[in-house]
């Protein structure tokens, strides 16, 4: 009886969680533009998603930018995070808060602010001005979590490997890194999410010249979004479900993550 | 764990060179081209870009009110950009459109005349047409067994609550006023009270204020009408993949709102003679013709109305693609209000809210 009440809990929360991509999933194979009708099975958005020159050049963007921006965000945000953690007393407090503050800020004014110094700097919005942001709000992500495995590691074995005569650089590669392994690649991992997921702040960076797929699609709130976008989405969803399908058959085989 | 790092980095590298290196090298002429999200029919973009050498940079926004505010920002400039009428006399208000130089734009010419020298741009100077259109009643016709053709139906207590209503200042207190036989673009407080007091009552029997909803809505029997632009209801005329013979669409006789989308050229803009190379070629008959077809609004351009005229016919029995003479006589196009639009937010919050 317990058990049946805990699957129909589990069950119906999974629905919850998982409806909306269904539903999104069906309507990439809707013959019809409606959003309410079912005008038949077709694949024809997938092939049109491929001829259209809007949607790839946003895709590519947004990739491209998700890639640049977790690089940089990671090797900045590991670096900085070990910095912090060797910091004591007040200005430690002191970094770790301003960390903290651009987490809590609301994306409008973080996107506001960032747009009127590129312009007053009197710099081009652009690719460029959008990887900065991009990289900006990612690091603090990184650096919270990093800074956790960091406090797991024992202080001595970085010092141990230096008796035995490690150089600091050495110790840093062949010691530390490894073990903080795991906080780098979430870290990694969500600045990846932030940065595809990303619309208002790259909104006010873009400038003219590049837009991801965040702004391509909410742009087309006048007529109604394109279902190729649905077939978009789908593509997405598949990939990154297979993805994690062989991250985990990888550790489960006790084989390297990824990065 | 290195050999991949190193190789990510590696393939990072590359793709950002190869990123870079597209932009440089021989002086090619980019045009910035600033539209509504899927307004056009894509293919004429590569035409374009074949026929002249042009490059077209082509980005989409949601709303006039966004690109407003990113032509005012600044940082980045824009060549061709497509608001719609009130937003047009607004930009001319502000000064941010250059005049256009109509010796390069002969296909002007084919531009219907009664659509020229219209209030938002009185001599004609900045802005050509790109579509126009119609607001009015969609409706489901199983649901509905009264003419639309009259305002009144919005406010008849026999179909409450099944009355949508559309989430825009304008649109919303346009058709109030029109009702009352006011005009659309009223600044008289007293006609603005009543279109106000005449919303209230009608929210007693209204299902809701919707936004790009309210087509799927009807479409789906949700709600037996609701205001519309003309051109939800000729994208379900052209879905051709489900049917939707139970829909139509109605225009009240009292008059309505006249909607033009425009192409201008901002003061930002680089290269205004290849700015008015692509408005002109967006005029040419054909490509306006195969445009109108893609997007299933209706063209300014009297020769692609002759030929679609010709291929169907039916097309122009439809209201929300063809208004009748006596229709566009009675309409009012939207004008900027200026300071005054403080007060018509200000009573349609208040209707919201109540």
């Amino acid at each position: 009886m317990k058990k049946a009440v805990v699957r129909i809990y589990m069950g119906l929360i999974f629905l919850f969680l998982y409806a909306p991509i269904i539903t999104l999933i069906a309507f990439s194979f809707n013959k019809s533009k409606s959003r309410g009708q079912w005008g038949g099975f077709t694949l024809d958005w997938y092939a049109e998603l491929f001829k259209d020159r809007l949607i790839t050049e946003a895709l590519y963007y947004t990739i491209l930018i998700a890639v640049l921006a977790t690089l940089i965000s990671t090797i900045v945000g590991t670096i900085s995070a070990i910095g912090i953690h060797y910091m004591r007393g007040f200005s430690k407090n002191l970094v770790l808060n301003i960390n903290n503050l651009p987490v809590l800020n609301p994306d409008i004014v973080t996107g506001v602010a960032l747009m009127t110094l590129f312009i007053s700097a009197g710099m081009k919005l652009g690719f460029v001005t959008m990887l900065i942001a991009h990289v900006l709000f990612c690091i603090p992500y990184v650096i919270l979590a990093v800074l956790p495995k960091l406090r797991q590691l024992n202080r001595h074995i970085a010092e141990a490997a230096m008796d035995l005569g490690a150089t600091p650089g050495y110790a840093l590669r062949k010691v530390i890194l490894p073990e903080i392994r795991p906080g780098i690649v979430s870290g990694a991992l969500m600045a990846f999410t932030l940065s595809i997921d990303d619309f208002v702040i790259s909104f006010f960076t873009a400038g003219n010249e590049v837009s991801n797929l965040s702004i391509l699609i909410y742009s087309m709130a006048k007529r109604g979004v394109k279902p190729s976008i649905n077939a978009l989405s789908t593509l997405m969803f598949v990939t990154v479900v297979i993805l994690l399908l062989i991250i985990n058959k990888k550790s489960e085989k006790g084989e390297e993550l990824l990065l | 764990m290195k050999k991949i790092l190193a190789s990510v980095i590696v393939a990072a590298i590359l793709i950002s060179m190869a990123f870079s290196l597209s932009g440089c090298g021989e002086e090619q002429v980019v045009l910035n081209v600033f539209n509504w999200g899927e307004y056009i029919d894509e293919s004429l973009l590569d035409e374009f870009e074949k026929q002249t050498g042009i490059k077209i940079n082509y980005k989409t926004y949601d709303t006039n009110e966004t690109m407003l505010a990113k032509l005012e920002a600044g940082g980045s400039s824009y060549d061709v950009v497509f608001p719609s009428d009130y937003a047009v006399s607004e930009m001319i208000r502000k000064d941010m459109l250059l005049p256009l130089d109509f010796e390069n734009i002969p296909n002007y010419k084919y531009v219907d005349e009664r659509l020229k020298n219209l209030e938002y741009d009185p001599e004609n100077k900045y802005s050509v047409p790109y579509f126009w259109g119609t607001i009015g009643i969609l409706y489901n016709k199983n649901m509905v067994d009264d003419p639309v053709d009259t305002w009144d139906i919005l406010w008849n207590p026999k179909y409450a609550g099944q009355i949508l209503m559309k989430k825009d200042v304008r649109d919303a207190m346009g058709a109030s006023l029109k009702r009352l036989g006011y005009s659309m673009n009223s600044t008289n407080d007293e006609e603005l009270k009543q279109a106000q007091q005449a919303l209230l009552e009608q929210k007693k029997i209204v299902t809701g204020y919707y936004g790009d909803e309210i087509k799927d809505m009807i479409a789906n029997g949700d709600a037996a009408m609701g205001l519309t632009y003309s051109g939800d209801f000729m994208e379900l005329y052209w879905d051709e993949s489900a049917d939707f013979s139970h829909i139509g669409f109605g225009i009240p006789k009292e008059g309505t709102n006249l909607w033009f989308d425009c192409m201008v050229i901002p003061k930002s803009c680089k290269h205004k003679k290849e700015a008015e190379m692509f408005i002109n070629f967006m005029l040419d008959p054909e490509i306006s013709y195969q445009n109108s077809i893609a997007v299933g609004y209706t063209s300014p351009n009297v020769e692609a109305l002759n030929r679609i005229r010709q291929e169907m016919p039916e097309v122009f029995e439809l209201p929300a693609f063809w208004p009748d003479d006596s229709i566009l006589e009675n309409s009012d196009v939207y004008v900027d209000l200026g300071d005054y639009k403080s007060v018509y937010n200000q009573l349609w919050t208040e209707v919201l809210v109540d």
